[in-house]
């Protein structure tokens, strides 16, 4: 059963240089208890989604499509019903856990005044014992309820802040980048935290990530997103082993993991938001561009190996024009436009 | 893999180097002559940089990598031991010499947009170094070098990028500049600091695939401090693993990647994220974090996060705290209350000492403390502490827990690879074994 389904969803930035399209018609489903892991490289529009989902995008930004949360369009609702919606039902996890706590308030505090703020009805022994039991669950012992953030080490701050979002008891929890400012050792212990998550409760996850090996070890689904757009989805085994998409696949080879034995990258850079390229946004690096990429925008089809893709390469066949399937003659790509 | 470079002489040696910062204390600590203490951010660190080579210095935040680095360049000032570079002492140097050797030694930071003067267009700022030195003072000179060197980084053409801002640029880009910036002087040694760490997966590959050109063509010798182990093996001939202000493991690439000696170099190996859904995140990681640098663990800094530590890794007080702690936390609430019903203020195990005085709240006997750890011993065995625990027993209003001695790793070399941990020192084990022995009697 799905949590959240956004259809055709558009974000635009209003700038100097004209509208950026962060988010540029996505479809998406996260059903219940599941982890998504939404990658993407910085630019890509993956942080405007997840905020677009929170109802934090700044000011000027337009909203447009549809993004169905139990029966309501978060596009159309207002700021009012979404302080309502932020963190009972969707919950959120930010990227520095080091500027999010008050340093004038005590860790009990923290907790007092989000569950007044939201379950007004609750007993100070109630709010207790949920604050404790939500801090357990992260390992943080009881012992050290009433002390201040700056008695907590980088790794338990960040803890704390996923207690202080779980103690709402959300449906769907959005994690931007959580584990960026933190070190391999105590990544991986938040990491498997938040893969807990769903074996325990029933909470999704939408976990956004630059890090293709967090989404690797924690996610059972994975999007890709390039552009403003999501140019593959399906189950992440898949999407690793058999990647669709020519940018996933070189996205894949240019990072640098332990088995690395040869340098590879992308040419260029991802492309201006306000100014895309025609047609597939990929085109200009794709190494297999075809004369269609150039002329049509790519359909969402479905690959052999079963995820969604947004590449002429899959088809369909019978929207390629004749003489389409040509490789594209690339002018060289100039260096100028290296990242 | 490279191929090894020609190495030819010591460029860089350091000697037991240490970077301390003194905290400052209250008012009253200065008044009653107490010692604030000191953040020991480098404790004691040894190595020899070859001419050409690229040595990678790996640690989390908070090991001390940075301080070294910057040390090096007396952009920190050491403590204690001694900087020898190309020969000669540095260590206590003026600044106004060590300024023109800095035109040698060069470093490079993780935050290119920090690095970079907002205002100061590309032309300026990469020239800037010229200028400082007195290299050129001649407009035209000045400009041939700077564009051949921005074209010499993929900056081209350079007219387009001369009269470009910072912030005209994308964080690759200015990566580059920097690096330009960095080699403009033709030094020897370069310091990089996460030169990569800020920048997208995709981007990475191509600032690397740089610095190995530039170190080629301009024969660099390259220190790269990162966290990051998967660019520290592509790109490093050998590795320094740092730990909380010392090195621990140090040796040839392939021999550390291959057969990691000290555990927290295993550690870290087995918990980066690989890119690969088969392969889950191990669940036995050492729990906790590097610690503070101004009380660093008694015997072997490692010791409290250690799977392998034993007997005589420098067991204290305040690993009982971390013990009774990790234990209380998700435990149920009735039996937390329980214990800690027995148990006085935590705050008493905060010291270092090889006897831990748990103490017993007012009005319980210390009998019942005894009980309580010696139940806990009997429920975690295998719980580490345990190893260097040598009696339990009552004394007065507390339970002590005694451990054995604890001792200070020494600098062995174990098959060419140089490492800090008793697991590979027979006289350390040998007096593991002893207590052990005593201990079943």
């Amino acid at each position: 059963m799905s949590v959240l389904s956004a259809r055709d969803l558009r974000v635009w930035y209003g700038t100097s240089r004209g509208p950026v399209r962060a988010v540029d018609g996505i479809s998406l489903e996260i059903n219940a208890g599941e982890t998504l892991g939404l990658v993407g490289e910085s630019g890509c529009g993956k942080s405007t989604l997840g905020r677009s989902i929170l109802g934090l995008l700044p000011r000027g930004a337009v909203i447009d499509g549809e993004l169905l949360y139990d029966g309501q369009n978060l596009t159309e609702l207002s700021q009012r019903d979404f302080r309502r919606l932020r963190g009972p039902e969707i919950g959120l996890i930010f990227q520095e856990p080091m500027t999010r706590l008050n340093p004038l308030m005590r860790i009990s505090d923290h907790f007092k005044e989000t569950l007044e703020a939201h379950e007004s009805s609750l007993t100070d022994e109630e709010i207790r014992r949920r604050s404790l039991d939500a801090l357990g669950g992260m390992g943080i012992p009881p012992t050290r309820f009433r002390q201040y953030p700056h008695e907590f080490s980088g790794g338990m701050r960040q803890r704390i802040m996923i207690a202080l979002t779980l103690v709402l008891r959300p449906k769907l929890l959005i994690a931007d980048e959580p584990t960026t400012a933190l070190d391999v050792l105590v990544e991986a212990q938040i990491l498997q935290i938040l893969g807990d998550l769903k074996k325990n409760a029933d909470t999704a996850l939408l976990l956004i990530t630059h890090n293709l090996g967090i989404v690797a070890e924690s996610c059972e689904r994975v999007a890709v997103m390039y552009a403003g757009q999501i140019v593959e989805e399906g189950a992440a085994r898949t999407v690793f082993s058999q990647p669709a998409h020519p940018y996933t696949s070189e996205l894949l080879r240019s990072i640098i993991s332990l088995k690395t034995t040869e340098l590879h990258y992308i040419p260029g850079a991802p492309p201006d938001l306000a100014d895309p390229p025609n047609a597939c946004r990929f085109h200009p690096r794709c190494p297999y561009a075809m004369q269609v990429c150039t002329a049509k925008d790519p359909i969402e089809v479905r690959a052999e190996t079963g995820q969604r893709v947004l590449c002429w390469l899959h088809g369909p066949e019978e929207e390629i024009p004749p003489g389409g399937k040509a490789p594209l003659e690339r002018e060289a790509i100039a260096v100028a436009e290296e990242a | 893999m490279q191929k090894k470079p020609e190495l030819n002489g010591t460029l860089l040696e350091v000697k037991d180097l240490k970077v301390h910062f003194p905290l400052r204390g209250s008012f009253v600590e200065r008044l009653v002559g107490r010692e604030p203490g000191s953040v020991k951010a480098v404790d004691g660190v040894s190595f020899q940089l070859q001419r050409g080579e690229v040595l990678g210095l790996v640690g989390e935040s908070g090991s001390g990598k940075t301080t070294l680095g910057r040390a090096l360049l007396r952009l920190a000032e050491p403590t204690e031991g001694a900087i020898v570079y190309d020969g000669r002492d540095i260590t206590r140097v003026e600044e106004r010499e060590m300024r023109s050797l800095r035109r040698k030694m060069q470093i490079v930071f993780q935050d290119p947009h920090a690095s970079l003067n907002p205002a100061m267009d590309l032309e300026t700022a990469v020239g800037h170094p010229l200028s400082i030195h007195g290299v050129t003072k001649d407009k035209v000179d000045m400009r041939r070098r700077v564009s051949e060197m921005l074209e010499r980084v993929g900056l081209a053409p350079a007219d387009r990028f001369l009269t470009k801002y910072p912030g005209d640029l994308s964080g690759g880009q200015k990566q580059r500049a920097v690096l330009a910036r960095a080699i403009m002087l033709n030094p020897d040694l370069l310091v990089a600091d996460e030169p990569v760490s800020m920048l997208d997966m995709s981007v990475r590959a191509k600032i690397l695939e740089l610095m190995i050109g530039l170190k080629d063509e301009f024969d660099l010798t390259y220190l790269y401090i990162t966290h990051d182990l998967a660019t520290a093996r592509f790109f490093c001939d050998r590795i320094a693993i740092m730990y909380l202000g010392r090195i621990v493991e140090l040796g040839q690439t392939e021999e550390i990647f291959a057969n990691p000696r000290h555990p927290y170099t295993a550690s870290l190996l087995r918990a980066i994220p690989e890119p690969d859904p088969a392969k889950g995140i191990p669940r036995d990681l050492p729990r906790g974090e590097v610690p503070d640098a101004v009380t660093p663990p008694h015997g072997c800094n490692f010791h409290p996060r250690c799977p392998r530590a034993f007997e005589v890794c420098g067991w204290e007080a305040r690993d009982v705290r971390d013990l009774l702690e990790e234990r209380w936390a998700g435990m149920a609430e009735q039996e937390f209350t329980r214990e800690q019903a027995l148990i006085g203020d935590l705050d008493a195990l905060d010291e270092v000492s090889e006897i831990a005085r748990v103490p017993s709240t007012e009005g319980v006997r210390s009998r019942h403390v005894v009980e309580l750890l010696e139940r806990i011993r009997r429920e975690q065995p295998e719980t580490r502490l345990w190893k260097g625990a040598r009696s339990i027993e009552e004394g007065g209003k507390e339970a002590l827990i005694q451990f054995h001695e604890g001792l200070e790793p020494r600098h062995l070399v174990v098959d060419s690879v140089e490492v800090e941990c008793h697991l590979y020192d027979d006289e350390a084990r040998g007096r593991a074994e002893e207590h052990a022995r005593k201990g079943r009697k």
